[in-house]
Parts: C-alpha cells; sequence; structure tokens
C-alpha cells in the first residue's frame, strides 16, 4: 500500500499518546482562552475595591481570586493568555514568511548569492539577539505591532537554514527542469515549485517556534518591554504575581501555571510532530 | 591544531567589529536622548552636557574616539549613574553574574550528561521516560515562573533558605537563583546527552567493544563517551546564551547586584555606553565560546581537524 508523506505522518502522531494528549490540552486551552472570559461575569478592567487580593473560591465568582487593585483573575489570566498566542501566532507567522523567502531564495538560486546570503545568517547567529531584539523593543517604544515583527525576527534563522537545505536539493529535481524548460522565470518557479515542497519540515519547526516565541514574550513582558497596563499578556501577570507572592500567591500561581501548561504541552506536541515527519525513524 | 585555532579567531574578529559597529547605529539613531527627564534641562545646559560627552561631535568621530577607547579597554563614562565608568560599574557586578553564571553551567553539564546516560542505559523503560517528561518540562518551563516558585516552596513555606537578596559571601542567597538558571540548560543537556548516546552504542566499534568482553562501564566511559559528547559541545554556546538570558531576570527577582540590571535599565535610560558595554561584554564571552566550542570539537572529533 502506497502512502503519502502526509498520510503516514498524520498516522504516526496520532500513535503517540503523549502528542494526542498534548494537543488536546492546548486546543482547550485555547478554547478558554477564547471563550473563558465570557462565562464569568466580571471583566479583566473592572476594579472590585471591596475583594482586594481575595483568595481563590466562588464568593462574587473571583474564580482565581483577585490581584491588589481588585482585578479578576480569572478572566485576566485567559485575557492575558490571548494575547500570549496571538504574539506567538502572528511572530511565528513573521518569522515563518521571513525563513521561507530568504531560505528558497537562497537554496534555489545558489552560487554566489547563496554565500552572501548564508553568511549573513551566519553572522547574525553570532550576534546575541535577545538584546538586539531588547534594544528595538525600547527604540521603537511601545508599539505592539513593532513587538511582533521584531520578536519574530529573531526566530526565522534557523527557519532559513532548514528551508534553505530543502530547496538546494529540490532545485536537481526533474520537474524544475521541467518548468525552466517551459520558460517559468525565477520568481516563479520559488513560488509555484520550491515553497510548496519545502512546507512539510517546515511547519514541523514552525510548531516548535510558536512556544518559544511565547516564552520570549512573556520574558519582554516580564522586564516591562512588552505588553503595557492596563493590558496584561502572561508575563506581565507572572511579573505582577511574583511581586505579591508571600501574601497572595495565587496571583503568580494562576498565570504561571497557564503558561507552565500551554508551554509544556505545545513542546511535547512539537516533538511528537518532529518525530512523525522524521523519515530517519521510517521503515 | 594552532593553524585552526588561528583561522577561526581571524573570523571572530569581524563579527565583533560589525558588532560593535551595528550596536553603536542602533542605539544612537533610538529617537529619545540620555538627558531627557521628566522636566526639560535649559539648552545651555544641554549643550554643556552633549558637549562634556563628545554628543555633539558629527556621528563618525564619535564611533572612531569609541573604537580607540574600546581598545584601550575603556568603555567610557555612563551617562546615567555619574560618576562612574561603565567599566567600573561592569566590574562591580561581573563578579556576581560570573559566579552564578559558571556554577549554573557546570552543575548543567555534568547533571545534564549524568541523567542523559542514565536514560539512554534505561532506554524505554519507565525511568527513561519519567526523566524525559520531566525534561521537556525543564525546557518549556522559564526560569522567570521556576524562581518564583522555588522562592515560594523553599523560602516562604518550608523557610529553609532565603526568598531574595544578597550579602557578600553568602552561598545561601545563591543557591535558588542558581537552580533556576541551571534547569533549562540541564534538560536540554540531558536530551542531547540521550539521543546521541543511544545513536553511539549502535554504532559497530561498540559491539567490538562488548564482545572483547569488556564490563559496561569500561565501554561507556572509554569508547562511548568521546563521541558522544560531540552533540553537547554544540549546545556549549547555547547553553551560555541562555544562562547570560535568564541572568537579567534571576537576577532582577532575586535582587542580586550583577550586570543583568545593566542591560534593561540602561536600554530603558537610553544610557549609551552602559548599553554598548553590556553587548559588547555579552558578545565577547558568546564568541569567546563559540571559539572554545570549535576546539574541542577538534579535540573529540580528530576529523573536523582536516576539513577544508
Amino acid at each position: 500500500m502506497t502512502e503519502t508523506v502526509w498520510s503516514s505522518a498524520r498516522r504516526r502522531l496520532l500513535a503517540n499518546p503523549g502528542a494526542r494528549i498534548s494537543l488536546g490540552v492546548v486546543a482547550a486551552l485555547v478554547v478558554l482562552a477564547v471563550i473563558g472570559p465570557w462565562l464569568n461575569p466580571n471583566a479583566a478592567q473592572t476594579l472590585d475595591w471591596s475583594h482586594v487580593a481575595t483568595d481563590p473560591g466562588m464568593a462574587h465568582a473571583h474564580w482565581f481570586g483577585t490581584d491588589r487593585l481588585g482585578r479578576d483573575l480569572y478572566v485576566r489570566t485567559l485575557e492575558g493568555a490571548r494575547v500570549s498566542m496571538i504574539v506567538g501566532l502572528v511572530a511565528s507567522t513573521v518569522s515563518l514568511g521571513l525563513g521561507l523567502i530568504y531560505g528558497a531564495v537562497a537554496g534555489y538560486v545558489g552560487g554566489r548569492t547563496d554565500d552572501v546570503m548564508m553568511r549573513i545568517i551566519e553572522i547574525l547567529g553570532g550576534l546575541p539577539l535577545i538584546f538586539f531584539v531588547i534594544f528595538l523593543t525600547v527604540i521603537f517604544g511601545r508599539n505592539e505591532y513593532l513587538l511582533f515583527v521584531s520578536i519574530g525576527a529573531v526566530g526565522w534563522l534557523t527557519l532559513a537554514r532548514i528551508v534553505r537545505g530543502q530547496a538546494l536539493s529540490i532545485r536537481r529535481q526533474e520537474y524544475i527542469e521541467a518548468a525552466i524548460a517551459s520558460g517559468a522565470g525565477t520568481a516563479r518557479i520559488i513560488y509555484k515549485h520550491v515553497l510548496p515542497n519545502v512546507l512539510g519540515p517546515v511547519i514541523v519547526y514552525a510548531t516548535l517556534t510558536v512556544p518559544q516565541i511565547i516564552l520570549l514574550e512573556s520574558f519582554l513582558s516580564f522586564l516591562g518591554l512588552g505588553i503595557q497596563e492596563p493590558r496584561a499578556s502572561l508575563g506581565t501577570l507572572i511579573a505582577e504575581g511574583a511581586g505579591e507572592m508571600e501574601a497572595a500567591p495565587w496571583i503568580l500561581l494562576a498565570p504561571g501555571a497557564f503558561l507552565t501548561l500551554l508551554l509544556v504541552c505545545l513542546n511535547i506536541f512539537g516533538d511528537g510532530l518532529r518525530d512523525a515527519f522524521d523519515t530517519m525513524e521510517r521503515g | 591544531m594552532l593553524r585552526y585555532f588561528l583561522k577561526r579567531l581571524g573570523g571572530a574578529i569581524p563579527t565583533l567589529f560589525i558588532i560593535v559597529t551595528l550596536s553603536f547605529l542602533l542605539v544612537r539613531i533610538a529617537p529619545g536622548g540620555p538627558f531627557d527627564e521628566e522636566k526639560s534641562l535649559p539648552p545651555e545646559i544641554l549643550a554643556n552636557l552633549e558637549s562634556a560627552y563628545g554628543l555633539d561631535q558629527p556621528l563618525w568621530v564619535q564611533y572612531t574616539r569609541y573604537l580607540r577607547s574600546l581598545l584601550h579597554g575603556d568603555f567610557g563614562p555612563s551617562f546615567r549613574y555619574k560618576d562612574f565608568t561603565v567599566t567600573e560599574l561592569i566590574g562591580q557586578g561581573l563578579p556576581v553574574t560570573a559566579e552564578i553564571g559558571i556554577a549554573a553551567l557546570l552543575l548543567a553539564l555534568t547533571l545534564g550528561m549524568l541523567v542523559g546516560v542514565f536514560a539512554a542505559l534505561r532506554q524505554n523503560l519507565a525511568a527513561d521516560y519519567t526523566v524525559m517528561t520531566l525534561a521537556v518540562a525543564g525546557i518549556a518551563v522559564p526560569s522567570f515562573v521556576v524562581l518564583p516558585l522555588l522562592g515560594l516552596l523553599f523560602g516562604i513555606y518550608l523557610r529553609w533558605l532565603p526568598v531574595a537578596g544578597w550579602e557578600p559571601g553568602s552561598i545561601r542567597h545563591l543557591i535558588l537563583p542558581v537552580v533556576a538558571l541551571t534547569l533549562p540548560p540541564l534538560a536540554y543537556v540531558a536530551r542531547l546527552t540521550r539521543a546521541s548516546f543511544l545513536d553511539v552504542l549502535q554504532r559497530p566499534f561498540i559491539r567490538t567493544a562488548f564482545s572483547k568482553g569488556l564490563p559496561l562501564h569500561t565501554v561507556i566511559l572509554r569508547h562511548a563517551l568521546r563521541p558522544a559528547l560531540i552533540p553537547v559541545a554544540g549546545f556549549l554556546a547555547p547553553a551560555v546564551a541562555s544562562i547570560m538570558t535568564g541572568s537579567l531576570v534571576v537576577e532582577s527577582i532575586a535582587g542580586l547586584p550583577g550586570v543583568g540590571r545593566y542591560l534593561v535599565q540602561g536600554a530603558l535610560n537610553r544610557d549609551y555606553t552602559l548599553v554598548l558595554g553590556m553587548v559588547i561584554l555579552y558578545s565577547v564571552v558568546l564568541i569567546g565560546m563559540g571559539l572554545a566550542v570549535d576546539l574541542l570539537y577538534a579535540w573529540l572529533d580528530p576529523r573536523v581537524r582536516y576539513e577544508r
């Protein structure tokens, strides 16, 4: 029986209990982050001065308790999680786009162009990029779109390398020769033939990029360089909780547990996906 | 071996030069200057300040001046911490940062390799699965979550260790920060070691070693370990980078007087010279680590020396 790469990868992925469970958990967390806040009567920005820093409990629907200003932590954690997830997705898409185009051009065009482009990657890879992200977020101020872009700009180097490697082998294939013979231009060949064929491994790597980027965003927000008050992401909530943990540990525990669960499950799922696509183990 | 090293060193110097130039330009094109405050200064005083720090000169004059003083090991005066040079500030904070950083790196490497070998020898048994699941968690959970949780458990509930703070020479204050910094690279090293160990154990020369009747520990120590460590050596530079990045937040949570806070504070205050000094310091450490890794590769795998 012949099986395509995709269907055999799906079969192998679903046979892996860790990947299956973590996919379920991630899906549940996403659903919770999207519809969860509506299930609670409290709003994220409302200050409930009669219930400042109260314990988690059923009273007044403060299920995860409240923070120093009486804001409901259940709603704030979920809305913060939503912000973190959006940053993760958008920034991963940015780095996916950059890496795909850069890698495909370098790999397909080859020769001198490839040498120069890969040399640039090598130099950029040697730089402490996290410090440049800190720079950029400070220079361009509190612009959240820029935050997405600069976070995404960190992740694309490895992706570009992977895509280039794939593109190098693809350009020797017969269908590329056929496309050249039928008069297709370089840009068209890259778009129509090279990009669709490198997508498999790239998607795997992009899945592993998402948790890294969520982590980076939380890190920046924790340092006060990311999402700004009164909006919150998981990172800002954790920073707030770390300052209050002696008197009110739940302010740290609620966002900390959410972030931990999300990152662990995304990583396990990404690993499972990589194993499922890994041709070394197949056969 | 020497030629190989010199070639690598020759490649590192232009990289460092590019880093210095890029970061110099980046901080200078940023809007806002180091003397912007809530209340704006009278123009005469601002002009005096700028000429005192040489900021009124054309950019390329400032740049060549900065490069020249760098070559003398002088990072220039800090714009915000008055009466301090950047070299002095870094000199004060670096011992603390280096102490926790080096401790974390050594712990991560030794424990990570031990755990990795242990898991590999029990491949697909319960112990292996447990350890590797913990390793995923260790990689995924950031140190700025781990450290407050450790503080909550050991500092507030059990009262064994201080939550934060620092005293000269006190080891107790450093334990939790070091643990928080160690966990992510430890988990990574464990995973790498396990994977490469399993790979090496498949090779013919290991079968030969076993069939000669050598005991397990001899096979591991004399034959399997060295080739299995090659991927781990490759992780050294990323490990150092992860520890340095982690120490930015760990130092601020634990209230340690290291250099980590200078980068964020300096960037927020537009303290140009301090930020530049920090980026250059971190880059030198990273590039130096890269060189060390190249040498280590050449020692672990002799084939590397003859490539290209």
